[in-house]
Parts: structure tokens; C-alpha cells; sequence
């Protein structure tokens, strides 16, 4: 046992004590039921294996203090922004809401809507330490047919020493459009937690952004759990930078017939910076199609971990499945450990993965000499390239042009050999 | 402008360029034309610095630099360009970028200071204009998607902007339509003038209606076998290659 899981435990307990959130009551029973019998994961937890929880199971957390947060101004796009902060969801500053948009928290709608913590799988450890120790669950949900064009951002902020714990759930009726931020940033050396759950209905589509660009002696842990019925959308693009320790778990379960993923991921990680992804990705469906592209650089003495599986179910036949992870080392001492995991047990589907280091193309840099650039700089541009490609990619350009330059200036501060 | 002298080339010890001698004065437009594995392509990479051919013997001054002793972005800096018989696309690196850190890179050798965005702007979508390139493909990653012929017409356009000494165009009229040549050739010849030189490498005779040489020159088994004027080109294309065999033995 852990000096932090040991606390979690005891606050998880008189959390629930004194929860005025009754409808939640036998779901975080269940989950202190399994942290009670859960030992403190070690390296040779598969699910932990290149993520070393030593330090954080050492670590002691204050309760959160009072802070004025604001989210950053983005030229050219728009938000309806919900700020989490001291512990808490803030929806005072929020704009009028579009029609067909409901943001509320579970505190005062006090009903829980049916899919809640059913898209989130139970086997993540600290989400079943977010089922016991959330103050409140944001719920996000946008009426049938409804296309709401403002994206909406969640911003959550951290300060030195604090523990914060977030639960969102998203839920889009048939047929309806959203897109949604997802930002942690900072640098304080403090845990932030953040789980949240999308269940996205029939022809419903969803553009989904998750930032995790906190760094330095951050911890931060999350997952964004989705669940699409049939013929349902998700574009998600995930950045990354690293820090003390950073994990998410991404889950997508094709529950419905001809669903559709596209899910980009980029990591930049400098100095002794970690960052782990797994997504898992469950075809339980028939005609579903995904698509995952992860790039990511790593310099210095960074270590970067990815782990995708696919799990193709019997009955998922016509899946077409591709996931790839290319990788740029620019330094020796820099590691990444990379495991694509297929499990297929279907006979008709096409599945691809691959997982490269990549070095830069010669060719290139020739080409971009022969117009005069120095090594150095085509170098930089080439590397750059390699994850602006995925940025270019990205459905909302005002947040492609948000992000750029925060990835060049992290880019150009990370350390080559 | 350019003194090339005995030069001699290897590539993976396999000597292609066996003694290559050339003097190009300055305003000439020089056609090289010759068989496929002559050696066409590896002088415009020898001449331009790409790496993984050997330099073993004579000399290549542009106006008074020895390009030799350079690296690829040294030699574009003192005034070579070499527009690529086929461009590589980069996708992530926008042309845009590209193309400002190309010619901030030129005006910093020639100790000029760096071009504001606006006006750098203004004169990328002027040479856009030129070559009959959709502005929009400033934004798009370098070569990304394009066809053979906005290839070229992009290599055209990077010229127009960094203003070289001396143009080497290797085959690029290979995989142009017509049309698509015209206007490579129209890009080509507004640049022509008194102080820039071009050498045109090609196979075929055709884009040697649409830029005029003063002079063509057959390069066969790494030599230049053969010079002349304009006619000669028209020869080749009548009689072939085949004739010129054993000359310059």
C-alpha cells in the first residue's frame, strides 16, 4: 500500500460519508469496494509497466485552495467554457447556452443519466479512485438532432500541492453535433485527475480534443471513455507533453454498426519527461472503421509509452482497423516503448499497425538545401513537419492555430544530441 | 559565371561523370541532352552538393566560389539552383515556410536584411501568379498532393523567388503536357537575362522550342561529346544518339 492510495482511501471513504450525491452512492460503494482489495500497482502490473506510480504513491496532496482561474483567449474560435478549479466545476462565467444545449452539474439535476461509469471500463485503477473521491459530475448533453457549432472547453487548472479530481460525462442524443475541449496545462506540482465519459447516439458526431499539456513536476492521470451506437461519429486529437508523471487511457467502444474513429495523438517530451498512452479500441460491432495515428517526439532522457490495442469481436466482421505510432528519437538516452496489441476474432475484417522510430528522410533535407536552408534549420523544419502534419489535420483550424505555436516553441526548446 | 574542368564523379564507386568539361558565360542558356544513363541528372547533383556522390577529380567555380568545397545550402546561397526532375513532397512543412526561410536564408548570405512577411507575401503570390499556381497552394505542405506538372511549376516559382545565378533544370519537361510545358517555359524565359545563366538538361528536344538555346552539348558516357549550336538538338532528334557513339573517344 501506498502513503497517497492509503489517504485516497480514507478520504474516498468519508467522501462518500458525507456525499449529498445520492444517485452515486452504489456506484462508489462498488468502487471503494475495489480499492480496498487493490494493492498499489508495481512495475510488473502490465497495465504499469513502463509507468513507475513510486513516486506519486509517496506523495501527500492538500485539498484544494481558492484560486480566479481564467481560460486563455484562442483568436478566431469561440467557447463556452467551464472552468474546473478548486475541486470544483465553475459554471458561473458561462455564455448563454445554444438551444439544444444542457450543461449542469449532478448536484443540482440530482439524476444520473443511464450510461454513467458504464463506458468507462471498471479495470482503471484510478478511475475507480475518481468514482470515490469526485465532488460532482459535469453533465454535458445536447439534444436530438442538435448541431452546436461553439465548441465547449473544459479547463482545468492546478495549483503547487493540490489534488484535484474531475468526472465529466457527454452524452449526444441521435443525430446531434459537438465538439469539445478537454485542457489541463500548468506546471505546479500537483495531481489532476480527469475522467470523462461520451456517449455519443446513432448518426451522432463528435470532435473531441484532449490536451494534456501539463509539464515539469506535474502529476496528471485521465481517461476519455467513449461509447458510439450505430453509425456514430468520433474525431479525436489528443497533444501531449510530459511531465513527472502523465497517463491516459483512452477507450472506444463500437457499439452500433458502421461507426467511424478517426483519433490523432502527438507527444513532445524534453528533459527526464514521461508520457504514457493507451487506447483500446473495442469493435464489438460489425462495418466499424478505425483509424489511429500517433507521432511523437522525444528528446533528452524523455520516455514516452504507447500501447494500442484493438480488440476485434467475433461478431465485428468488415472492421477495418488501422493504428499506427511513429516515433522521432533525438536523443539517445530518450525511450519509447511502443506495443500495438491485436486481438482479432472475427475471419472478415483489415486490420494494419504498425510501429516505427523514424529518422528523417534525406532525401528532404537535401531538397530543402538545395534552397539555401542550413542543415540545422531543415532539420528543425522536418521534425516539426512530422507532427504538424497531424496538426494540419485537425478539424478546427483556430485550434490548430492555437496550438502550433505553443508545440514549435516546446519543439524548438527540447534538447537534440 | 560557371568553369566546370575534367570533372569526375562517382557514385557507390561507380564512375558516371568521366572528365566533364563546360563554360557557361553569363545570360547563356546551355541545353544538355543525351542517352539515358549519360550522366544528366548526377552533374546537376554533383554541381548542387547531394550527398552520396564522390567528387574525384577537376573543378566547378561559380563565378569565383570553388562549389566543391561547399555544403548543398552554402552552394544555393552563392547563387545555384537546381529545379528537381522529380520534387519530393513534404507533408507538415507548409510551402509557405519553406519558401520564407529559403529566401530569408539568401538575403542573410548576401548580408540583406530579412524581408517583412508582407512584403515577402506580396512576392510569393506574384510568382504564383507567373507560373498559374493556385495561391492556395502556399499553405499546403511542400509538393504535398500536387500533380507533375504543379511540381514543376513550384520549382519554377522557388527560382522566380530566390533569384539564382545560375539555373539547372533537370528533364523538366518530363511528365508536362503542352500546356503544362508553356507555361514552365514562359516562367522559365522571364527569368531569362544578362546576368543569369540556365543549363537545360533533357532528353528530348521538345521544351528546346520553348526555351532557346545558344548552345546544346550531348553528354554521353559521362563526357560532353558534343557541342553546337541550337541545330544540333534538331539533329539528335532526327538521327538519335546512336551516331554519336565513339566520339570524344
Amino acid at each position: 500500500m501506498s502513503v497517497w492510495l492509503e489517504s485516497a482511501i480514507s478520504q474516498a471513504k468519508e467522501n462518500i460519508e458525507q456525499s449529498e450525491l445520492a444517485p452515486l452512492m452504489s456506484i462508489q460503494q462498488k468502487s471503494l469496494a475495489l480499492l480496498n482489495d487493490t494493492k498499489w500497482p508495481t512495475r510488473k502490473v502490465e497495465a504499469w509497466k513502463y509507468t513507475s506510480l513510486y513516486d506519486l504513491g509517496e506523495q501527500v496532496f492538500n485539498p484544494s485552495i481558492s484560486q480566479a482561474v481564467t481560460a486563455p483567449i484562442i483568436d478566431g474560435a469561440e467557447f463556452l467554457d467551464v472552468i474546473f478549479a478548486d475541486g470544483e466545476w465553475q459554471l458561473d462565467g458561462l455564455a448563454a447556452l445554444p438551444q439544444g444545449l444542457n450543461i449542469s452539474l449532478l448536484s443540482q439535476t440530482k439524476v444520473l443519466p443511464k450510461a454513467f461509469n458504464t463506458i468507462k471500463p471498471v479495470r482503471h485503477l484510478f478511475g475507480q479512485l475518481n468514482d470515490c473521491l469526485l465532488r460532482d459530475v459535469l453533465l454535458i448533453h445536447v439534444d436530438e438532432g442538435v448541431n452546436i457549432e461553439t465548441p465547449i472547453r473544459l479547463h482545468i487548472v492546478n495549483s503547487d500541492g493540490q489534488e484535484q479530481q474531475a468526472r465529466a460525462f457527454v452524452s449526444l442524443s441521435e443525430d446531434a453535433k459537438l465538439s469539445i475541449v478537454e485542457s489541463i496545462a500548468g506546471e505546479a506540482k500537483a495531481l489532476t485527475v480527469l475522467f470523462s465519459e461520451f456517449d455519443v447516439q446513432a448518426r451522432a458526431e463528435l470532435s473531441h480534443y484532449r490536451f494534456q499539456l501539463q509539464t515539469a513536476n506535474s502529476y496528471c492521470v485521465g481517461g476519455a471513455h467513449f461509447q458510439l451506437a450505430q453509425r456514430a461519429k468520433l474525431d479525436s486529437q489528443i497533444v501531449g507533453f510530459g511531465s513527472k508523471l502523465s497517463r491516459l487511457d483512452v477507450d472506444v467502444i463500437h457499439a452500433g454498426e458502421h461507426t467511424f474513429v478517426n483519433m490523432n495523438a502527438i507527444y513532445l517530451l524534453d528533459g527526464e519527461e514521461h508520457f504514457d498512452l493507451h487506447t483500446c479500441l473495442e469493435h464489438a460491432m460489425p462495418n466499424g472503421t478505425s483509424v489511429e495515428n500517433i507521432r511523437g517526439i522525444v528528446a533528452d532522457r524523455s520516455q514516452a509509452v504507447f500501447n494500442g490495442r484493438i480488440h476485434i469481436h467475433r461478431d465485428a466482421q468488415k472492421t477495418l482497423a488501422e493504428m499506427n505510432n511513429r516515433n522521432l528519437l533525438l536523443s539517445r538516452r530518450a525511450q519509447i516503448n511502443t506495443k500495438p496489441e491485436l486481438e482479432i476474432y472475427a475471419d472478415d475484417v483489415k486490420c494494419a499497425h504498425g510501429a516505427t522510430i523514424a529518422e528523417v528522410n534525406q532525401e528532404a533535407v537535401f531538397y530543402l538545401m538545395s534552397r539555401g536552408v542550413s542543415r540545422g534549420d531543415a532539420l528543425v523544419m522536418l521534425n516539426f513537419g512530422f507532427i504538424n502534419e497531424l496538426v494540419d489535420q485537425m478539424p478546427n483550424q483556430a485550434i490548430a492555430q492555437w496550438l502550433r505555436p505553443q508545440l514549435r516553441d516546446r519543439f524548438a526548446a527540447m534538447k537534440a544530441e | 559565371m560557371l568553369d566546370i574542368k575534367n570533372l569526375e564523379a562517382s557514385v557507390e564507386e561507380k564512375q558516371i561523370l568521366k572528365g566533364l568539361t563546360l563554360n557557361v558565360k553569363p545570360g547563356e542558356v546551355h541545353a544538355i541532352m543525351g542517352p539515358n544513363g549519360a550522366g544528366k541528372s548526377t552533374l546537376g547533383y554533383v554541381l548542387s552538393g547531394r550527398e552520396g556522390y564522390t567528387v574525384n577529380g577537376g573543378s566547378a567555380v561559380l563565378n569565383g566560389t570553388d562549389l566543391l568545397e561547399l555544403e548543398a545550402d552554402e552552394r544555393a546561397r552563392s547563387g545555384l539552383f537546381l529545379a528537381f526532375q522529380y520534387p519530393i513532397e513534404i507533408p507538415g512543412v507548409s510551402n509557405l515556410e519553406f519558401l520564407k526561410a529559403s529566401v530569408d536564408a539568401h538575403r542573410e548570405a548576401r548580408g540583406e536584411e530579412a524581408m517583412s512577411s508582407k512584403d515577402f507575401l506580396k512576392e510569393a503570390k506574384e510568382a504564383c501568379k507567373q507560373v498559374n499556381l493556385p495561391i492556395a497552394f502556399l499553405k499546403r505542405g511542400v509538393n504535398e498532393g500536387f500533380s507533375g506538372g504543379e511540381k514543376k511549376r513550384n520549382e519554377i516559382m522557388q527560382m522566380m523567388m530566390l533569384k539564382p545565378a545560375l539555373c539547372i533544370l533537370d528533364e523538366t519537361d518530363s511528365g508536362l503536357d503542352i500546356d503544362a510545358l508553356q507555361v514552365v517555359a514562359a516562367g522559365v524565359n522571364s527569368q531569362r537575362s544578362p546576368d543569369r545563366s540556365f543549363i537545360v538538361v533533357t532528353h528530348y528536344q521538345r521544351l528546346l522550342d520553348y526555351i532557346k538555346p545558344d548552345f546544346v552539348h550531348v553528354l554521353a558516357d559521362g563526357k560532353i561529346v558534343k557541342s553546337g549550336g541550337p541545330e544540333l538538338a534538331l539533329e539528335l532528334e532526327e538521327q538519335g544518339y546512336a551516331w554519336l557513339e565513339g566520339e570524344g573517344e
